[in-house]
């Protein structure tokens, strides 16, 4: 039934403003985070101005902070867990769409969405009674008498077998992310036209051919936006990685060796941080991660673009 | 920014609350609202409970770390605020503070060496501020195996622990370490989070107590009551007078009755390296701040009212949960300053 003249022009115009309205207080929110961390930040970086970014020092007692410690933690362990992330949920969300028999479907569809839902401090618990152990007596030994003498990537594997550490970290943040990843993955490949793939078949492509030529151009903007999300998880998850990574404000070589995150080190030092600069530069660090967000979502933005136009005009 | 954010928050709760002072002015009051350290947090709990069976007066006690706290009875939205590490005389005169110790507890070094019994390895103050400098890197170092003749020491790596996230229990180890190392003072000193030379760091006692017990041939400090828990082989410390002392609970106090409380003004006191045969070096103790003008005198008098309670009938619930209390001559001490330093308004002294 189609609403008579002007009521349903009344109520077009609040749903619309309605809408804007919503739009509007997510734009406000973001200038105020940004706001309210520039003004909180403000004494650091008028003390230390770019010295923030390249100093690894970061001395409560001396009042010296430093950055660089934090942010190399924070893009190491994330890039580690993409990369154990992005192709294991790459191959579950295969797997379910294209090759998994009917009745196996659902189960696993489930058992995903459950580990999406379990809270981060019990993937942390778990990485540290459980993995970080198992990991430190019988992983790590074998990685340093095995990539640790390689030549160049060498020295990123030596070192005592802790079980604590950037690695560990990065692992279990992988572990963290799989499951969000995948199922976004799962959707977005389950929305592909049937009749595009069945083509595909009917002239003869391989499953892998089919995801590649089909499935992945045609989800690729959703594909990068999940990617996206996982890794802006990877960045700022706090308590997981707080367990497991040692928190050390050290620059290592080594991945098995203690470090720290940006997340983490607000999460431990927030409340017992006394004094203005302290404080002050805890939230630098805070803003330092809104830039670095908004640089990866950047990044993702420009691949999607440069991807766009290499596909030539749509017609 | 977040402290701001807080007290604003602070604000409208305290103002939505607001009937609930002002009736209970006119009668008793009904509830007594703290914040801070997390440290003394389970004793503190468990004074609640049983004087709010005794009395029908509850605490609401938020535990928030120490610098919140301190934030917080600054900006007078809480009637008593906690405190791991006591405020500098300077400090506490200028936001007209007063500050008194309230439990003790001590800071114990613990290792996981095989082979090594509890309280069997002695370790001199400098050979720890050593390790903990990353100075001395193997068990069986010549100047650990000369403090322990007859000891078989494993030709390990130490792997130093230490906190990660800001603590009073920090504070507490590194003023120690501060005292008793020259380079320790200079190169790292003494804060609730410091720039720790070598080592990992665990959140938490128990983030330290479960890397310690993880890792072999490591060493951490923890608070006493979670050595006592998870059985680790805790050190022996050489205390000022000399002499080898094991942590416990008579070593901790005999550290407390030997501090020159009298002496320091504000009770500014810092119960580590203190005088004493039978003194823990490592020892502290976790103050109560409370505004020197008290705009409520039924509210102050309920919170001194609470306190002189757990000073006399909290002490056994206290060492059930491995804490320290007082000793009695500490005590009357602090209650004569309650006297002489909280006012209300008019200017008349809140207690007795």
């Amino acid at each position: 039934m189609v609403r008579s003249g002007t009521r349903g022009r009344i109520l077009d115009v609040v749903f619309a403003s309605a809408t804007k309205a919503s739009a509007i207080f997510v734009l406000l929110i973001i200038v105020a985070i940004m706001l309210s961390l520039l003004i909180g930040a403000w004494p650091a970086l008028k003390r230390f101005g770019f010295y923030f970014v390249i100093s690894k020092e970061w001395n409560p007692v001396t009042e010296h902070f430093g950055a660089l410690v934090a942010i190399y933690g924070t893009i190491v362990t994330s890039i580690i867990a993409m990369l154990i992330g992005v192709p294991v949920s790459f191959g579950i969300a295969v797997f379910i769409t294209e090759l998994c028999p009917a009745w196996l479907k659902q189960p696993i569809a489930t058992a995903i969405e459950l580990l999406a839902a379990i809270p981060s401090i019990i993937y942390g618990m778990w990485g540290l009674f459980v993995f970080a152990p198992f990991f430190g007596d019988h992983v790590e030994p074998w990685l340093s008498n095995t990539l640790g003498r390689l030549p160049v990537i060498g020295p990123l594997f030596s070192g005592p077998p802790l079980g604590i550490g950037v690695l560990t970290a990065g692992i279990i943040l992988g572990i963290m992310i799989i499951p969000f990843m995948a199922s976004v993955f799962r959707d977005l490949f389950e929305v592909v036209p049937p009749v595009l793939k069945e083509s595909a078949y009917g002239i003869g492509a391989t499953t892998w051919e089919v995801i590649k030529k089909i499935v992945l151009p045609y989800t690729k903007i959703g594909v990068v936006g999940a990617i996206m999300l996982g890794l802006g998880r990877a960045l700022g998850e706090t308590m997981a990685v707080t367990f497991v990574i040692g928190n050390a404000d050290r620059l290592e070589t080594s991945l098995l060796m203690p470090g720290n995150t940006i997340s983490s080190s607000l999460a431990n030092q927030f409340t017992e941080a006394v004094g203005k600069l302290y404080t002050s530069s805890l939230i630098a660090l805070g803003l330092l991660l809104f830039i670095l967000t908004f640089i990866v979502l950047f990044v993702a933005k420009y691949l999607l673009v440069r991807l766009t136009l290499k596909e030539g005009v749509r017609t | 920014m977040k402290g701001k954010l807080l007290i604003c928050l602070m604000l409208v709760v305290a103002a939505l609350l607001g009937m609930q002072p002002n009736l209970a002015e006119a009668g008793k009051v009904k509830s007594i609202s703290g914040a801070g350290a997390t440290f003394p947090y389970p004793v503190y709990a468990k004074w609640a409970a049983a004087y709010y069976k005794l009395t029908g007066i509850k605490l609401n006690y938020q535990s928030i770390g120490s610098g919140g706290g301190i934030k917080q009875i600054k900006a007078r939205t809480v009637d008593f605020g906690a405190s791991d590490a006591p405020l500098k005389p300077k400090e506490l005169e200028k936001w007209g503070l007063f500050q008194f110790p309230m439990i003790m507890g001590g800071v114990v070094p613990v290792v996981n060496l095989p082979g090594i019994k509890l309280g069997q390895l002695k370790i001199s103050n400098k050979t720890l501020a050593d390790i903990y400098l990353g100075k001395i890197t193997k068990w069986n170092d010549p100047v650990i195996s000369k403090e322990n003749p007859g000891t078989q020491l494993p030709s390990m790596n130490i792997t130093v622990v230490h906190r990660s996230d800001g603590s009073g229990t920090t504070w507490i180890f590194t003023n120690f370490l501060s005292k008793v190392s020259p380079e320790w003072k200079e190169r790292v000193g003494s804060a609730k989070a410091v720039a720790w030379p070598t080592g990992i760091g665990g959140k938490g006692n128990e983030g330290v107590a479960s890397y310690v017990k993880r890792i072999r041939g490591s060493i951490g400090y923890v608070e006493y009551a979670y050595a006592l828990q998870n059985k680790f082989a805790y050190i022996k410390l050489k205390n000022k007078a000399g002499s080898y002392v094991a942590p416990n609970m008579d070593t901790f106090q005999a550290a407390a009755a030997n501090a020159d409380w009298k002496g320091a003004k504000g009770f500014y006191m810092v119960l580590t390296d203190q005088p004493g045969r039978d003194s823990w070096p490592i020892t502290g103790a976790s103050f109560i701040l409370l505004q020197k003008v008290q705009d409520r005198r039924e509210v102050a008098r309920a919170v001194l009212s609470f306190f002189d309670w757990c000073y006399k009938n909290g002490q056994e619930m206290a060492k059930k949960l491995d804490y320290v209390p007082m000793p009695g001559n500490v005590v009357n001490l602090v209650e004569q300053a309650w006297k002489a330093a909280l006012k209300d308004k008019a200017g008349n002294p809140v207690w007795p």
